[in-house]
């Protein structure tokens, strides 16, 4: 792996932690969800990165498409902020 | 205070086992022998270009029957859970109609964005892809006219009916193979050229059945999500 995909790959990896953070911690749901799907979102693109071109399709759909979408209608139907 | 000291030297011993054990693990590097026999004999045993739906459909395939299986039943799972909260009064149901240029982007979107899905999961053995990412896609574009038309519905029959039949056609083709060819989802069918649309085999056939199981699927999941109550 060249040093410049491995520079690449870092700060994807930095966008990702950081994603799974702002996830754990935001009081305001909708924040957290978006947040996860950024974290899917870049693992889609590391799992490219990886030469997994299967397996990133599938997170890009799965889990950045449609469970995003599921938990968006969840949280309409319940509550928006976390007590 | 106590607490939070063991978890963290807890978060340290994790580290450094984890650490120690990745470091004598070599990134990239092909460990496994079936891996190597895979990669060498694949193309030429199958007759599919793409290797990893080879080894799902081919090499894989009973495993993937059992995870469409677990698909299935999560799917009715979430249906039996929700049944309880069907929204009885239609009139309850907030009718603020969205915007029109979603619904006219929404309309041109729609057969597009079923196209696309129907190209992942037919050229599932040439190119990345398969049955599970097309499913997924065709039923993003139902999701797009939920959100966009209020009034539009995926009938719960169809999609019942849909998916029932696909899910029999992927049990037919493995008896099929069964009988011909002598154990269960075994390739009955030329393999062709490697890189033509009509090569690999039982390849192509199956990953259609599972598109058109897991699109129905989980529009039917869809479906049953909106209907419910606030």
């Amino acid at each position: 792996m060249s040093s410049l995909i491995l520079v690449v790959s870092a700060i994807l990896v930095i966008f990702m932690i950081v994603g799974a953070v702002v996830t754990i911690h935001a009081r305001d749901l909708l924040v957290a969800i978006i947040a996860s799907a950024i974290v899917d979102l870049v693992l889609a693109v590391l799992f490219y990165i990886l030469q997994a071109p299967d397996v990133a399709i599938t997170q890009a759909s799965i889990m950045g498409g449609l469970t995003t979408a599921i938990f968006l209608v969840v949280i309409k139907k319940t509550e928006r902020y976390e007590q | 205070m106590i607490k939070k000291a063991f978890a963290l030297l807890l978060v340290v011993i994790i580290a450094i086992f984890l650490s120690v054990t990745f470091a004598k693990i070599p990134f990239g590097y092909p460990k496994t022998v079936v891996g190597k026999y895979y990669l060498d004999h694949g193309v030429k045993d199958l007759g599919g270009v793409n290797i990893v739906t080879s080894i799902v459909v081919l090499y894989r395939g009973f495993d993937t029957l059992g995870e469409v299986t677990v698909l299935f039943l999560a799917a009715t799972g979430l249906g039996m859970v929700l049944a309880g909260l069907r929204e009885k009064d239609e009139k309850k149901r907030k009718k603020t109609p969205p915007s029109l240029i979603m619904r006219t982007e929404t309309k041109l979107l729609f057969p597009m964005t079923i196209l696309f899905g129907a190209y992942i999961f037919i050229h599932g053995h040439l190119t990345p892809g398969g049955g599970f990412p097309g499913g997924v896609v065709i039923a993003s574009a139902f999701l797009l006219m939920f959100l966009s038309h209020k009034k539009w519905e995926a009938k719960e029959k169809y999609t019942k009916i849909t998916e029932a039949l696909a899910g029999m056609t992927y049990v037919v083709i493995g008896l099929i193979g069964l009988y011909v060819a002598g154990s269960f989802l075994e390739n009955f069918l030329p393999k062709g050229v490697p890189g033509n649309l009509f090569s690999a085999g039982i390849i192509p056939l199956i990953y259609t059945a599972i598109g058109f199981k897991v699109g129905s699927e989980l529009t039917g999941l869809l479906q049953n999500l909106r209907e419910t109550t606030e």
